[in-house]
């Protein structure tokens, strides 16, 4: 681990020349606010974005992506059978990612990297991808992500950790995925670690203390689940919902996707897309039966995942890393806080 | 408007006290600032749940679909008129619903007041006319005029249509020389450009369906775009097919929106969602001289046919 200095001055021409190895993703504002999306040729990083309405997740995880495709053209060789699709995995670098999103990217690999599956979409997108995070020195109103095991400067998953010094970055280089970006970027002016260090945990500090919002998790691990399941909570939570996916969306950790098949002439490609367990949609059989019809069951279902079976099958915290967006764009407000709260503090009822 | 929810508490106490409904609709504090949450109160002790303010842009006619026992709902002029809609359309009896009257003098525009801000929204306050918004840095006092949701400043209903009681006085109706400004500026455009604005429009959409969903129109059992035999339009991020989602979504809405806003106000993304839906008002108006959701005796222009229909290629 290696601390480096970087001129704001030279920042734009040093990503710039990492662009030669690098496909490049940060956060890009518009008219509908802050994205993260691929950086096109000349277009430099937001790096004064304070959040952004979608995470970073879609840079591993598309959402709508090719996974497989064949040709129905009988004349050609292979016809009908399908074949990974020609993605490519060129080395990409997402700057300016938060760190809570990194650390979602470490929860999401829990699921796409495990003993048994291996998403080779995902993972080979993960491992071309070095995560160049800003640490956040004003945390926004909705982060609750010291509550989570998370925070404004946590380096879980991230190759490089840039904390914004007004004139210059201070880039804490974390692993030899960072270094390797470092070096394609040109920026090398090394930094005293121990000066360099002691600045990060004021940082963090300092950081830590401006966030007010919080969420207690510590019961979650040790209430039965069932009891959960059946409480009587859960009409009261799911009245509001619309059943929208805009919670699922936002969020860096959903990863739940839907497979469809489309054809074009003789090409037949088959893709995911992001889906949502709010959606009725998203548990109906072919049959015809829905074991999640009800609205009610559905937003027990996204809530129990997240704070119970994630929890109890990985044992890894919760799954959510308190970034805050789906407290904020919730359009009938429903409050994952809330929610944590109200099952951690439920107690059956004999 | 904010001084009206001590009569809204009264008025839904008593109902509940008289047993005279089962339950109330209406908006709880939100968590957040400018935020409000669609809540059914079910006894008089969870009375003080209730609020009502310039943040609350969802329409509550969308809650009340489906009712077992009878239900008093909270409604602005807008809820009002979907509400009128439901009627009209079988999806609720008028005697299943007791209606709370609100006059409303217009919800602000939640990303409007946002973008005057360096930093998140941490508080905001209303007393009348003056807003109050404060960030993490800085605290600016807003005319609430100057900050309304457009469909809200392009209002001719603020008043309710229907209602069993009102919760204040009746509010002066705004008199507008062109309610259609939007339009016009829509229809000025050549057809290369109109085309490139609708193209805009959608390409920061997520399909999270949230616009759909927050629609009181939008209760069809399955949507055409949740259709699986056959499947009318693909499901990813293809521009075609969430274009298609959006132009036949508006086109289900034609002669039926009320221009409530509460697909803006849901949209995650900040999409103006209501310019695809405007143009259709305004045909409705100028060719059927109807605004959708005024009165329960009449059904909306495009499933009615008429003897004296002034067009002449349908006799």
């Amino acid at each position: 681990m290696k601390f480096i200095t970087i001129d704001k001055k030279d920042w734009t021409q040093g990503i710039d020349k990492s662009r030669k190895t690098y496909q490049l993703f940060g956060p890009v504002t518009d008219e509908n606010g802050c994205k993260i999306k691929e950086l096109d040729a000349d277009v430099a990083p937001d790096m004064d974005y304070h959040e952004s309405v979608m995470s970073a997740k879609s840079v591993l995880f598309p959402q709508s992506e090719t996974i497989l495709t064949t040709s129905l053209n009988e004349a050609v060789d292979d016809h009908h059978i399908m074949k990974r699709a020609e993605n490519t995995y060129t080395p990409r670098a997402i700057l300016g990612i938060r760190p809570y999103d990194a650390k979602a990217i470490l929860l999401v690999k829990l699921n796409f990297d495990t003993d048994d599956y291996r998403d080779p979409y995902w993972c080979d997108a993960y491992e071309a991808t070095t995560l160049v995070g800003l640490g956040i020195t004003k945390p926004g109103p909705f982060d609750f992500s010291t509550s989570v095991g998370c925070g404004p400067f946590c380096e879980e998953g991230l190759d490089i950790l840039l904390a914004d010094l007004d004139d210059h970055y201070l880039a804490k280089v974390l692993t030899p995925k960072g270094e390797a970006y470092a070096a394609a970027c040109g920026f090398d002016a090394a930094a005293d670690d121990k000066e360099s260090q002691a600045l990060f945990d004021i940082l963090q500090l300092e950081a830590e203390k401006n966030i007010t919002s919080r969420v207690e998790t510590d019961k979650l691990k040790d209430k039965v689940l069932l009891d959960l399941h059946e409480a009587p909570f859960w009409d009261d939570i799911a009245f509001a919902c619309i059943n929208c996916g805009t919670c699922t969306y936002v969020c860096p950790t959903c990863w739940c996707f839907d497979i469809q098949d489309e054809v074009k002439q003789k090409q037949s490609s088959r893709f995911r897309n992001w889906d949502t367990c709010m959606s009725p949609l998203f548990t109906r059989h072919a049959t015809g039966h829905n074991p999640r019809g009800a609205k009610v069951q559905r937003v027990r279902q996204r809530f129990m995942h997240k704070l119970k079976y994630f929890l109890d099958k990985y044992d890894q915290g919760i799954m959510c890393v308190g970034c805050g967006r789906c407290v904020k764009s919730c359009p009938v407000n429903i409050d994952i806080r809330q929610v944590a709260h109200t099952m951690n503090t439920f107690e059956k009822k004999d | 408007m904010d001084t009206c929810i001590k009569k809204i508490r009264e008025l839904a106490a008593d109902l509940l006290d008289k047993g005279e409904v089962e339950r109330v609709i209406g908006f709880a504090k939100g968590t957040i600032p400018m935020a409000t949450s669609p809540i059914a109160i079910g006894s008089k002790q969870e009375i003080e749940k209730l609020v009502f303010n310039s943040t609350c842009g969802l329409n509550l006619a969308n809650f009340a679909r489906n009712l077992k026992g009878k239900t008093a709902i909270i409604a602005k002029g807008c809820d009002s008129r979907n509400i009128v809609t439901h009627i009209v359309e079988n999806q609720i009896k008028r005697d299943q619903i007791y209606i709370i009257g609100v006059p409303c003098t217009g919800m602000v525009d939640k990303f409007k007041i946002a973008s005057r801000f360096k930093d998140e929204i941490t508080q905001f306050e209303e007393a009348g006319d003056t807003l109050t918004v404060s960030s993490l840095s800085e605290t600016k006092e807003l005319k609430k005029q100057d900050y309304l949701r457009e469909n809200c400043s392009l209002c001719t209903h603020r008043n309710p249509v229907l209602y069993d009681v009102l919760a204040a006085e009746l509010v002066e109706e705004q008199v507008l020389e062109n309610p259609f400004p939007d339009v016009d500026r829509i229809e000025a455009l050549d057809p290369d450009a109109k085309w490139q604005h609708f193209s805009d429009l959608t390409k920061n959409c997520i399909r999270c369906y949230a616009c759909r969903n927050a629609c009181p129109l939008c209760y069809c059992p399955t949507c055409f775009v949740d259709e699986a035999g056959p499947q009318w339009v693909g499901k990813g991020q293809n521009k075609t097919d969430v274009d298609t989602f959006h132009f036949l979504r508006a086109y289900h809405c034609a002669g039926r929106c009320t221009d409530c806003g509460a697909c803006v106000e849901a949209c995650p993304m900040g999409i103006n969602v209501r310019d695809f839906t405007r143009k259709l008002n305004k045909d409705a108006l100028e060719l059927f001289g109807w605004e959708a959701g005024l009165d329960i005796t009449k059904r909306p222009p495009l499933d009615t046919y008429s003897p004296d229909d002034p067009n002449d290629f349908i006799k």
